[in-house]
């Protein structure tokens, strides 16, 4: 890579090479807790991504204004405003999801992947490439929240958002809608990505 | 036991319904923090003394914001405060305490980006407890995280000297482990309604 | 996190104090700006969608087929109407048809569940002196198990018609709500619980007892009230 990083790079790394969750291991909570359900795990991604992309353009335009010794009290500062204005929309696009979600909402405050980027990016970066990088990090997210949501909800409750996609004698297995099944489809995934990369790292020796 | 007594919300928030295991609270510092019994216990100490004061803050703007009718600061104010509170403990354990502060000093700013003290105030005020539900559910949501974190290090300090499989190393198995935890929590559940 | 915090900070040129608070303050204002117009702008709209959910409720499932609601709350066993923002979380909701007839009466009520707090609202009807029917609003039963409480044709069958008829006096009712095993109902005061989710199934026993010992009377003396009331204008 060149010292001066390409547009498509910035949005790329957050989706596959830095994934947040599955290689960074950040924002842990809501990964597990809101993951029961395609639709939730949907709800809580984009509205995490609407927060990253607003508060990385928030940091990036004011990053040459705020003193250093603020700058982190600001940020959340800036990332509280942003997850209040998101909560309010998503009680006005659909109660029941405000239901299910919860105070899940609120916690996007304390989501370590936010103040992070704005720490790690937006405050060094122009506002385009804040938003490239928002916006990969945001989706790399959200295919991680939705590969959690969809094994959970499949097993779970033998449904894909709502819809029977498993034959009608099919008994669910309960424990994945449970906290534990969180804990078990999270750390499978995990194995999954460590034996992809052990056996590419193998095939490259050979 | 009425559902409103304090013996139940701590029972209620330290077992039933346990912060890390059933509300996946404070995750972080579960999978980063559990690796060694001694660090855990003070983690957890440290966890318990912070959610205490912020749940006494999270009553007192409250009543203060619903005082002056603007619900819609209170995530804002909520955070903000906590934050500061706990600059201001760490300061105060400092001066006063060097002997605590060594055991929990280092411990106190990874606290307040940790989602278990955040979703505690929410929590207490979106089931509108008074003072004293207060306190006991801050006692109780501490208690649990920090039996969790304890179970946790215990288990991996065991894990350390087995042979696992390299793929599982890492977050991997704690997740696992945390899964079966989280079952195990589960039996729990009938403590409250039964009878 | 730390390590955001711990940068050395030294070496960062120092900024005046009052830079400093500028820079907090500016941000501060503008953030509350945004809030206070989002708050603004949504409010209206939440505050429907939620009259629209409580009212799919109500009229769908609980007293099905009514068109038109009043909200009460029982203060010293009277009912005081309340309107607005109140109006989402009253106790009592007399239920109308089209014909300005007074259906029948929904009530909330809430109780420990197996894990937390079951929230539901039942359907009274005063001519048939039985509940007619149930809707879980909120409950965070075991999936799988304990939320049978809130599908489970046969369980949900207990409520079309619950014998809570009152005494002639009407000051309690003569044969407060009863639960049994499953298939063992014979009596239509009775619930049959369901296997598998016994404590699910018998915390809402449990509430409906309560709450219809306390509330059923107190509605029986005031139904003149409910039936002439001033028809609500939605």
């Amino acid at each position: 890579m060149t010292a001066e990083p390409q547009n498509m790079d910035v949005f790329l790394k957050g989706i596959w090479k830095e994934n947040p969750v599955f290689v960074m291991a950040l924002g842990m909570c809501p990964v597990l807790a809101v993951t029961n359900s395609v639709i939730n795990a949907l709800a809580m991604g984009l509205a995490t991504t609407f927060v990253l992309v607003m508060s990385n353009i928030s940091v990036s335009l004011i990053r040459k204004l705020i003193p250093k010794q603020v700058r982190i009290a600001t940020y959340i500062l800036i990332i509280a405003t942003f997850v209040t204005v998101v909560e309010y929309l998503i009680q006005a696009i659909s109660v029941e999801v405000h239901k299910a979600l919860g105070a899940f909402i609120s916690l996007i405050v304390v989501n370590c992947i936010i103040l992070g980027r704005a720490e790690a990016f937006a405050s060094k970066n122009g506002v385009f490439k804040s938003i490239l990088d928002a916006l990969g990090m945001g989706f790399g997210f959200t295919i991680a929240v939705l590969s959690l949501g969809v094994v959970r909800e499949v097993l779970g409750s033998g449904t894909f958002a709502g819809f029977r996609v498993m034959p009608a004698n099919f008994e669910p297995w309960v424990i994945m809608v449970l906290p534990g099944g969180a804990f078990f489809v999270l750390g499978g995934w995990l194995m999954l990505f460590a034996w992809l990369r052990e056996r590419s790292v193998k095939r490259s020796e050979v | 036991m009425s559902v409103d007594s304090p013996g139940f919300i701590f029972i209620s928030a330290a077992l039933i319904n346990n912060f890390v295991l059933s509300y996946f609270l404070g995750i972080c510092p579960f999978l980063g923090v559990s690796g060694k019994i001694e660090t855990a216990s003070r983690m957890g100490m440290a966890v318990t003394f912070v959610m205490l004061v912020s749940s006494l803050c999270a009553f007192g703007i409250n009543i203060a914001l619903e005082a002056i009718g603007a619900p819609y600061l209170r995530l804002i104010s909520y955070i903000v405060v906590i934050a500061s509170s706990v600059q201001l403990v760490e300061m105060f354990i400092k001066k006063f305490s060097p002997a605590l502060f060594r055991a929990l000093g280092i411990f106190l700013p990874l606290i307040t980006t940790n989602c278990s003290i955040l979703g505690l105030a929410l929590f207490q005020t979106s089931r509108e407890y008074n003072l004293v539900q207060s306190i006991f559910f801050a006692l109780g949501a501490g208690a649990g995280f920090s039996l969790a974190l304890v179970l946790m290090a215990g288990i991996r300090e065991e894990l350390d000297l087995a042979d696992t499989p390299s793929i599982v190393k890492g977050i991997a198995i704690v997740l696992l482990v945390g899964g079966i935890l989280s079952m195990a929590f589960m039996g729990f559940a009938g403590l409250g309604g039964g009878s | 996190m730390a390590e955001i915090q711990t940068q050395p900070i030294s070496e960062v040129p120092q900024a005046s104090s009052f830079h400093m608070i500028a820079a907090m303050g500016g941000v501060g204002f503008l953030a509350g700006i945004l809030i206070v117009l989002t708050y603004q702008l949504t409010l209206p709209v939440i505050n429907k969608n939620k009259a629209v959910y409580l009212e799919k409720a109500l009229f769908n499932e609980v007293i099905k087929g009514a068109t038109h609601k009043i909200a009460y709350k029982i203060e010293d066993s009277n009912l005081v109407e309340v309107t607005g923002e109140a109006a989402m979380n009253a106790q009592i909701y007399a239920c109308y048809g089209e014909d300005h007839h007074l259906m029948g009466v929904a009530v909330a009520a809430s109780g420990q569940g197996f894990q937390e707090l079951i929230r539901l609202v039942y359907g009274y009807s005063p001519e048939k002196e039985a509940i007619i029917g149930l809707k879980v609003l909120e409950s965070k039963e075991t999936p799988g198990l304990g939320d049978k409480i809130e599908k489970d044709p046969h369980f949900l069958k207990n409520f079309e018609a619950l014998d809570v008829s009152l005494t002639p006096d009407k000051s309690r009712i003569t044969h407060p709500i009863e639960w049994v095993k499953p298939g063992e109902k014979n009596k239509p005061w009775q619930i049959d619980t369901i296997t598998g989710a016994t404590i699910s199934s018998t915390a809402v026993s449990k509430i409906l007892r309560s709450s219809t010992e306390k509330v059923i009377p107190i509605i029986a003396r005031h139904l003149d009230q409910l039936k002439t009331a001033d028809f609500p204008a939605n």
